[in-house]
């Protein structure tokens, strides 16, 4: 979203311009002010961190084995983890690390890609049908009605056949597609009272574009809803696409993700408990991570929000009230 | 040690509200001494944050439990604080009554006016449902509600705001109170509904005998009710007086400031006294004189000790120079630095100057529609019917009128720069009805606007440079030009460059309205719209930003469309004056020809029932007392539509009302060459 803001620049000028602008420099703007508090809030950079990490595990990890994700073992059937095979073996004999690793490239590509096509287009959508209203928002909700009632495996059985050789990247947009309508109902009703808020009103007499308005103004107020609810996006998104499995969509055996994995181990957990563990536990790392970010990007975006600032939030709360008049009058 | 003259006795009473999360305690109140003897009106003024609702919250016993409460609150010599709720809630209600600010939260919006009204009286006094209502219906009728017995069966939101504080009132004089506390009880509402508001508040004080505490920001308020004056700042008292004496002869300079910031309906022109900086919040207090940081008066010694209240038992002051100010007896002008206005070089004559925004005829009706699914069209709100407007180059036009006058409306319609209803708007000398998408967007920079609220009108999530740059980038000016203009235009409203990578949390409310400014004149409009542009803010603040303006009107050669409700604030600011009544324009012309003859009827009662900050002139004063409401916007009636409310209408014989009734009225000229017209058929009856 801050993307759109005319005045993004790069990291390395956040770390020239260090707080202290020197007056009459060109002022910071909003992009590079949320990226500096993004830079400092701690529980960012460690998310971000290991995230890099997790991809770096997914995509390099698997060359520290001989063993591939489709191979058998017959000589080790449900064997716990040692020193050939790391994370232990299934019921066939697979190596549970191949495995795990295969599922976390294809988990953590699909869960971050289908959250943010999912909120990329709820934003948009929920955006111009608040902002714009009359029939721009009646077709809008329509639509997004319509989506809602429809019983997405069914369409996604019918249209399933067609898409079996496009591979994941229709996976990704077929997921998002079913994912975005409830959030996209919300961000219209937010946009509608934001709408009536002053600095939306002082824009348009400013004579400022409808959609530079919903980017720079609308988007921006909505965003602490739209992350907090991308980052759960995430995590539903690895564990639907389980679902989607069943219906011989999506990742189909041999090949293997999080969310198959962790669909089969769920039985073996109390008595075999790697072939479960070790994919739960990156998940929830996984998702972790994802909050993490999502939590320092909305204090970012959020001025009033106590990190990144020195001020605590009681502190703000206090001088805002203190300062502003309003209650007065 | 209560005389028996002394009925309330508040001593060193003293408020904190928990921190959380072992966060320190803020205080609100930091000891207070007030006394109210029986019958008097005690009026308590101070700004946002002073304390002074506090205080009266604290002496009810309503704060909530996070606040401390310590000291001693008396009343007849009975111990107030910390007494147990159940006997604190007999004492409420009949011997201390309460009037709130705001009449529409006070009332619960499910019941009935006279079941709430009969409640108060049933909860004290062992009477008998029937006569909880007989006289829950008289006391209706003490307040001035008309036809009482109806009224009792209404609910809250069927009633206007005035009626309501005026139930309000009535249900605090239920059970006859000894103190009666008034928290703001006018601030909600217009001038002409305040001047009835607090005709009402006098009659039931003479009525039940009652002292009455009143609690205001206002000042001329204070000056219009109060027999005594305790002016609080920073949660203490810092002057308390009689009210002549008060503003004839202060003695803290904070109280001195403050008179001098006050716009004035009697006087004009010239700078207003700002007293410098904004109030401190609670953590920030050292121990000096809380006032010292914004004192022009401060030596060393009052950054050293915090000043107690002393002097004759007449007039108190918290100042270690009260005595000196009582000899000299300064004007406030002479103790506060004031900014010189430069003189604007404009042409003197109007008629020499071009006109920037000529509104002729303006309609803007809006639908009332029904149905769910199908809307049916079932009536019109006439919001704006009739409106004429005239500005030049260099000068403001104050727009006037209460709430539902069609001021936003007109304001709306101007903006839109559209093709209006009816009616004609030109914009420098472009009809808008003819413009095509660029030219819109052309015109967009000439005309910009500085909304009411400095809170609601910055977006919350964007650095103030951003805030500023935007009606630049909206007009596709170069980056480099962009990043030229920022410092350049926070210098030219009074804050620093530094400031630009700051959100708009971190700023005051009158340093909000600046930044506000500086976006509007980013892309050097000639006429910028102020939409009661300093209504949300404290005296001491308003009179800085109003300064600001003059100078850049001055500086500039703006022309500025002022729309206000305080009729004090246009008088001191406005070149030319249009006064609106129910989306009609009904008087217009020269400040000077309307405040000193207005010809409307309306413009009489408007300019009578605005209180001034002087208790003298205030009682020399006569009062025109406008009767009602305004009636609905919804029906378009024939004949004059001010006639409901008319006191000239009233007075005329029968066989001249009849023009009144059967023929609108037009705006015609007092005289040939004069800058003055009135929409009256007899503009000079009843003329003082």
């Amino acid at each position: 979203m801050t993307g759109a803001v005319p005045t993004v620049t790069t990291a390395d000028a956040v770390i020239e311009n260090a707080p202290t602008t020197v007056a009459d420099a060109a002022p910071a703007g909003r992009g590079r002010l949320v990226l500096g508090r993004l830079l400092a809030a701690r529980g960012a950079v460690a998310g971000t961190v290991i995230v890099l990490l997790l991809f770096l595990l997914a995509f390099v990890g698997p060359y520290l084995t001989h063993w591939h994700y489709t191979d058998i073992d017959y000589a080790a059937m449900r064997q716990p983890p040692s020193a050939t095979h790391w994370f232990g073996t299934g019921g066939l004999g697979q190596d549970v690390y191949a495995q795990t690793l295969r599922g976390l490239q294809k988990s953590l590509i699909i869960g971050l890609l289908v959250a943010l096509l999912s909120t990329v287009v709820a934003g948009l959508v929920g955006a111009c049908a608040g902002y714009f209203g009359g029939w721009t928002d009646r077709l809008l909700i329509f639509f997004v009605d319509l989506m809602l009632v429809f019983p997405s495996f069914l369409v996604i059985t019918i249209i399933s056949p067609r898409l079996k050789n496009t591979g994941w990247i229709a996976f990704v947009v077929l997921l998002a597609a079913f994912n975005w309508m409830i959030t996209a109902r919300v961000v219209r009703s937010m946009t509608i009272s934001l709408k009536e808020r002053e600095f939306v009103r002082a824009a348009q007499f400013m004579g400022v574009r409808p959609l530079r308005i919903i980017l720079r103004h609308i988007l921006p107020n909505a965003a602490s809803y739209l992350i907090v609810d991308a980052t759960i996006a995430v995590g539903s998104a690895v564990m639907s696409e389980t679902a989607l499995s069943y219906f011989g969509f999506g990742v189909k055996a041999p090949d293997v993700s999080l969310g198959t994995l962790i669909a089969d181990g769920t039985d073996a957990a109390p008595t075999y408990p790697w072939m479960f563990y070790f994919a739960a536990g990156l998940l929830v790392l996984f998702v972790l991570a994802v909050n993490l970010i999502g939590d320092g990007l909305r204090d970012a975006l959020d001025p009033t929000a106590e990190a990144g600032r020195a001020p605590s939030r009681r502190a703000a709360r206090l001088s805002r009230s203190t300062r502003t008049p309003k209650g007065s009058r | 040690m209560t005389s028996p003259a002394e009925l309330l006795t508040v001593r060193d009473l003293r408020v904190e509200f928990a921190g959380a999360r072992g966060r320190a305690a803020t205080p609100a109140v930091r000891g207070v001494d007030l006394t109210v003897r029986r019958g008097e009106t005690l009026g308590i003024v101070g700004e946002s944050g002073s304390g002074k609702s506090v205080t009266a919250l604290a002496v009810l016993g309503l704060l909530p439990g996070t606040a401390g409460i310590t000291g001693s609150v008396e009343l007849d010599g009975r111990e107030l604080v910390g007494l147990p709720g159940r006997e604190l809630a007999r004492i409420r209600g009949s011997r201390i009554a309460m009037v709130f600010q705001d009449p529409l939260s006070a009332f619960t919006p499910v019941y009935r006016i006279g079941d709430q009204i009969a409640e108060a009286v049933l909860v004290h006094q062992k009477v008998d449902k029937a006569a909880a209502r007989r006289r829950a219906a008289e006391l209706l009728d003490l307040v001035g509600i008309p036809d009482p017995v109806r009224a009792l069966d209404s609910f809250p939101h069927e009633f206007s705001g005035g009626m309501r504080q005026r139930a309000m009132i009535a249900m605090a004089v239920a059970n006859e109170p000894d103190i009666l506390l008034a928290d703001e009880p006018t601030t909600a509402l217009d001038v002409t509904i305040q001047a009835q508001v607090l005709d009402v508040l006098r009659t039931a004080q003479r009525e039940t005998g009652a002292a009455l505490v009143l609690v205001s920001h206002d000042l001329g308020v204070i000056a219009q009710m109060a027999d005594r004056v305790a002016v609080m700042y920073a949660g203490r008292v810092v002057e308390t007086a009689g009210v002549d004496e008060l503003f004839a002869a202060p003695r803290h300079p904070y109280t001195l400031g403050l008179i001098g910031a006050v716009p004035r309906l009697d006087t004009r022109g010239g700078p207003l006294v700002p007293i410098p900086g904004t109030p401190p919040a609670p953590s920030q207090l050292t121990g000096g004189c809380p006032f010292a940081p914004r004192c022009p008066l401060a030596e060393d010694r009052c950054l050293t000790g915090e000043p107690q209240l002393t002097g004759p038992e007449s007039h108190l002051a918290a100042c270690v120079r009260a005595d000196e100010l009582a000899e000299r007896r300064p004007a406030p002008a002479e103790v506060y630095p004031v900014p010189d206005v430069p003189p604007s070089a404009l042409a003197p004559l109007r008629a020499d100057r071009e006109p920037v925004l000529r509104v002729s005829g303006l309609t803007k009706t809006f639908p009332i529609l029904k149905g769910a699914v199908f809307k049916r069209r079932v009536g019109e709100v006439y919001a704006v019917d009739g409106v004429e407007l005239d500005i030049r180059r260099g000068e403001t036009l104050g727009l006037v009128g209460e709430s539902g006058s069609g001021k936003s409306t007109t304001l709306f319609e101007v903006l839109g720069l559209a093709r209006p209803e009816a009616g004609r708007i030109e914009l420098l000398g472009q009809d808008t009805a003819g413009l095509d998408r660029a030219a819109v967007h052309r015109l967009r920079a000439q005309l910009q606007i500085v909304f009411q609220d400095p809170m609601a009108s910055l977006d919350p999530r964007m650095p103030i440079g951003d805030v500023i740059a935007e009606p630049l980038r909206a007009q596709r000016t170069p980056k480099p030009e962009i990043d030229r203009r920022i410092p350049d235009l926070l210098r030219l409203v009074g804050l620093e460059p530094a400031h630009a990578s700051r959100y708009p949390h971190e700023f005051s409310g009158g340093q909000r309205q600046r930044i506000s400014i500086a976006r509007a004149l980013a892309v050097e409009p000639q006429l910028l719209v102020l939409d009661e542009p300093v209504s949300a803010l404290d005296v001491s603040i308003q009179a800085g930003v109003l300064n600001l303006l003059q100078r850049l009107k001055a500086e500039l050669g703006l022309a500025y469309l002022f729309v206000s409700h305080d009729l004090s604030v246009i008088r001191h600011l406005a070149d030319r004056v249009s006064v609106m009544y129910l989306g009609r324009t009904v008087e217009q012309g020269s400040v000077e020809a309307v405040f000193n003859t207005p010809r409307h009827p309306y413009t009489r009662a408007l300019l009578s029932a605005v209180p001034l900050p002087d208790p003298v002139a205030e009682r020399a004063r006569e009062r025109v007392l406008l009767a009602g409401d305004p009636p609905s916007p919804t029906e378009r009636r024939a004949g004059c539509r001010f006639r409901g409310r008319c006191a000239v209408y009233t007075a005329l014989a029968p066989e001249l009302r009849t023009r009144c009734e059967q023929e609108s009225p037009v705006l015609l000229d007092a005289a040939p060459d004069a800058d003055h017209a009135a929409a009256c058929h007899y503009p000079t009856e009843g003329q003082a």
